[in-house]
């Protein structure tokens, strides 16, 4: 932890705040989550603007998924590999801000008008697209497992364990962990 | 702003055992407890906590504000603290909602980001990284085969809604068709199957 780790990293306040305005346009188009937009993001920071190196980027996204908490949380690890603390702020600001807004907007309505047959029509009509999103991020995340049959079996092992018993999901994360780790690589 | 939540009445005639968070604390305390469990995200263990443990809303509730987190722009799980916090203590609400989400798991990821350069060589835990990816993924489906059986009682039908949950699952999954289209097309239709169903039923209770 050096001066650099917390300063800026050489970018100006301009450049901070073009960083949050680019992560606010992100964070309208962001539906289905902030990992949709990690290719834009990609191409921004790494390829157009040279602030972080591909690796780091890859580490942010590792690290948050590893991390207890959301996942959003990488965004804040990009911005703070970018230009420090404040970029950390500048690109949570970004990513958070519109779509929060646009997010309590719409929820309020919604809830002030649920007797409406045009919201309960999306509620009851978007309920299994819901089911299927889930279904499809758990098979998306479990495909690059496929060459390490081992953690390949960590899967199944799971979902009985979410079905059928009432323990905590931080039981399994730690036989994950463990297993993963005497595994090898 | 009105402290008193306006739907837990309504809710409580339907399901008895239903409650409610009693105080912004008790809210914080329990997103910040959620998001600490939620290693690889914290979809699978929201609805533990929040439907199995602490009652805080119904099976269909928890799909109906994980739906509207879905297609709103935004993280999903950010998008279902506000609304959450929101409907029982007003904006105040969502803000602890999601900073109980937030606060804690960012100390973590900006510590473990400093160790990391450290570690990151060692394969122990490398596989130890793979291991907990693994146990995500399968939280994450187990989840959504735990949520699976409140499509009998959708109002567009068993099969309707199988068809619909089974096209987004392969769309996305297997084709790796872009989210947008696949959402818009198969949303669009759920929506209209589901005004056509309700609608009827309506004129029929008339």
């Amino acid at each position: 932890m050096n001066a650099e780790f917390f300063g800026l990293h050489g970018l100006g306040w301009l450049q901070l705040l073009q960083l949050a305005g680019h992560f606010a346009l992100l964070s309208l188009l962001a539906v289905g989550g902030a990992i949709t937009s990690a290719s834009e993001m990609q191409r921004y920071l790494v390829v157009e603007h040279g602030w972080i190196d591909p690796l780091q980027f890859n580490t942010s996204i590792a690290i948050a998924q590893a991390a207890p908490g959301p996942n959003i949380l990488f965004v804040a690890l990009l911005g703070w590999s970018a230009a420090g603390p404040l970029g950390m702020v500048a690109t949570m600001a970004g990513i958070m801000l519109p779509s929060s807004a646009i997010t309590l907007l719409v929820g309020r309505l919604r809830h002030a008008r649920r007797d409406a047959l045009a919201v309960q029509a999306f509620s009851v009509g978007l309920a299994p697209l819901t089911i299927g999103l889930l279904l499809a991020t758990g098979w998306v995340l479990a495909l690059p497992l496929a060459a390490h049959p081992l953690s390949m079996l960590l899967v199944p092992a799971t979902i009985v364990f979410i079905l059928k018993t009432e323990r905590s999901p931080l039981w399994m994360i730690a036989v994950g962990a463990a297993v993963g780790a005497l595994g090898g690589a | 702003m009105s402290v008193i939540p306006d739907d837990p009445g309504t809710v409580a005639l339907a399901e008895p055992e239903l409650h409610a968070p009693r105080s912004k604390t008790e809210l914080f305390v329990a997103f910040t407890w959620l998001a600490l469990q939620g290693f690889g995200g914290v979809l699978a263990v929201s609805q533990r906590e929040l439907v199995e443990r602490l009652r805080w809303l119904n099976k269909e509730q928890f799909i109906e504000l994980l739906s509207l987190s879905q297609v709103l722009p935004g993280p999903n799980i950010v998008n279902l603290s506000l609304m959450f916090g929101d409907r029982h203590f007003g904006w105040r609400g969502a803000l602890v909602a999601v900073g109980g989400m937030l606060a804690a798991p960012l100390v973590i990821v900006l510590a473990l980001a400093a160790l990391y350069a450290q570690f990151s060589a060692v394969p122990q835990v490398a596989g130890a990284l793979r291991g907990m990816g693994a146990v995500a993924s399968g939280l994450i489906l187990g989840t959504a085969f735990k949520l699976v059986p409140t499509l009998k009682r959708n109002p567009m039908g068993v099969w309707p809604s199988a068809a619909i949950g089974l096209a987004c699952a392969l769309a996305l999954g297997w084709l790796r068709w872009p989210l947008v289209w696949v959402v818009l097309v198969l949303g669009a239709s759920g929506f209209a199957w589901a005004w056509h169903r309700l609608s009827a039923q309506r004129s029929l209770t008339r």
